[in-house]
């Protein structure tokens, strides 16, 4: 049952990753990315971490990519044949090829595979919350610093011209 | 009755798990409708009429008694409705995009149906004394998996709008998931209190709702018997005005507005497919109660320093696990009953507000206050554990 999970889900995830990539129409790539989370989410809850699964679905699925669906039915893109510049497409292309086999090599040679926890439970809420505040505490506060200045940098991009504010 | 439970416990575990699961929809699906029909009646109670209360089979007007009252409800009107749904055509417009027309009611009915698995509906106590929750699935991340699989219930409304392709729609769904994600800010920080209070230090750490009801529970003059409703009464205001507009009901219903967007995300569709909409809203509408209810209003216990154990003694069902997991479970939905209730009373009292009132209300007012009130619970809280 857990391998036909397993098989289930790795396909999922892998079968509308490679969709967000090929397909043409936009609103399709953003469903793909939604479907692909959801697998991942899946193989989450198949290794005991259910908090990470339920994360992932809260903020990527649940809050990023709607974003994203919405971003793209706002500008309403038509699927008019854009030409992306070849070259830039090459390289991007290399780039993640190669990015690809690195860490399917590194996987392969240098991994370290932990033992299935034959106890059957995964870590608790309380593991989490150790580690993020003992152990990883300055690469949290860093990455907070940096989404709120990404936050702020919104703010003042988005406020540039002084308009007249609408009044309630 | 024995042999029964142990042809039960020897059934495939996929099995039992797929029993349960369609039970708790089956159960699911009807009160959704008969939703509908409360919504019915007490709108025209609301407004000095009688609303639906004619139709009815000949032969069961035959029936003495049952049969009048069950006219006078308009039991029947609901069943019409129902048949209506299902047997009148289903045109899918020629402008739309059809795949994502017919997929967007499916997935409304997903996590409408899904998030009713990690919600406890009832309790029983064990032959050890033990309460043991009446739950689909026991896990830990409980409420999380609550809003993480309801917060993918705006690609229905995205989805239904977009693929219509005309004007209306499209408003409404875009204006339903800008709202969905700014109100689930302030849903999820109003919340955090009570669960810092749940959490006491030297506690494995837990967001279930069953253990949210354990804290609910205590014995007469223990903080602990208190419901959160009174010890955190701004949180609660917060997360109810927030489930307002998570599920798009009045005054929040920006998604439908049918005064300006005819009928908002779901103008183009008909028949069953419209249907699933409805019931999906309805079904939200029940889970969103229900949590509230587990959170804020003590979940299955009678009475605010009355835990179903103790009343449960004073009724001398002590022993009987099945009836006191009955009467749990009556405790419970009637409680929702009544948030129904305060939702369709709402809807019928109060004007709509403008699409940029609730932007409005929702960044500059409501999550200012649900981060104040997180702060403050936050000192409250370590003041009264350090002082202990």
């Amino acid at each position: 049952m857990a391998n036909f999970l397993f098989y289930f889900f790795a396909l999922l995830a892998l079968v509308s990753a490679g969709l967000v990539v090929v397909s043409k129409n936009p609103v399709n790539a953003a469903l793909g990315l939604l479907l692909s989370l959801v697998g991942v989410a899946g193989l989450f809850v198949l290794l005991n971490a259910a908090l990470l699964a339920f994360v992932l679905l809260l903020v990527y699925a649940g809050a990023v990519v709607a974003l994203f669906l919405f971003i793209i039915m706002l500008l309403d893109t038509r699927l008019e044949p854009s030409k992306p510049s070849p070259r830039l497409t090459l390289i991007a292309a290399t780039l993640g090829g190669a990015l690809l086999v690195v860490g399917v090599l590194s996987l392969n040679q240098r991994a370290i595979l932990l033992a299935g926890g034959a106890s059957g439970t995964g870590p608790t809420l309380k593991h989490y919350a150790e580690q993020l505040f003992t152990t990883y505490l300055l690469p949290v506060q860093l990455v907070g610093f940096l989404l709120l200045i990404a936050m702020l940098g919104v703010i003042v991009l988005s406020k540039k011209s002084d308009q007249a504010e609408e009044t309630l | 009755m024995n042999a029964l439970y142990q042809y039960w416990l020897n059934l495939p575990l996929v099995l039992q798990m797929v029993i349960k699961g369609l039970a708790v929809i089956g159960f699911m699906f009807p009160i959704g409708g008969a939703c509908s029909l409360i919504e019915r009646k007490v709108s025209a109670w609301m407004q000095g009429r009688h609303g639906p209360n004619r139709a009815i089979p000949f032969w069961i007007a035959w029936v003495p008694i049952i049969g009048p009252l069950l006219q006078r409800l308009g039991v029947f009107h609901l069943m019409a409705d129902g048949g209506k749904m299902f047997f009148k055509e289903d045109p899918i417009p020629g402008h739309v995009n059809k795949f994502y027309f017919v997929l967007a009611p499916i997935v409304a009915m997903i996590p409408a149906l899904t998030t009713v698995s990690v919600v406890p509906f009832g309790a029983y106590v064990d032959t050890a004394g033990q309460l043991v929750p009446l739950i689909l699935a026991d896990v830990d991340v409980g409420l999380l998996a609550v809003f993480a699989v309801s917060s993918l219930g705006v690609y229905a409304l995205i989805l239904a709008g977009w693929a219509s392709n005309s004007k209306y729609p499209f408003l409404g769904g875009v204006r339903a998931s800008a709202q969905l994600i700014s109100y689930e800010l302030s849903m999820t920080l109003s919340i955090l209190p009570v669960f810092l209070w749940v959490n006491a230090p030297g506690g494995s750490g837990t967001l279930s709702l069953f253990a949210v009801v354990q804290a609910q529970s205590g014995p007469w003059h223990a903080w602990s018997g208190l419901w959160f409703i009174f010890t955190m009464p701004v949180a609660a205001l917060i997360f109810l005005v927030s489930l307002f507009a998570e599920t798009n009901r009045l005054p929040f219903d920006m998604a439908e507005g049918e005064a300006d967007l005819v009928g908002g995300f779901h103008t183009e569709y008909g028949s069953l497919k419209w249907g699933l909409f409805f019931v999906a809203e309805y079904s939200h509408m029940l889970i969103g109660s229900g949590v509230f209810v587990l959170l804020f209003l003590g979940g299955w216990n009678p009475l605010p320093w009355l835990p179903l154990a103790t009343f449960a003694d004073w009724l001398g069902l002590a022993g009987n696990s099945l009836v006191v997991g009955a009467l749990s479970m009556v405790i419970f939905l009637s409680k929702v009953l009544f948030f129904v209730f305060l939702f369709m009373w709402v809807r019928w009292t109060v004007p709509r507000f403008r699409y940029d009132q609730v932007m409005k209300l929702g960044w500059q007012k409501l999550l200012p206050l649900a981060i104040g009130n997180l702060i403050f619970y936050a000192l409250v809280i370590a003041w009264v554990q350090v002082k202990n």
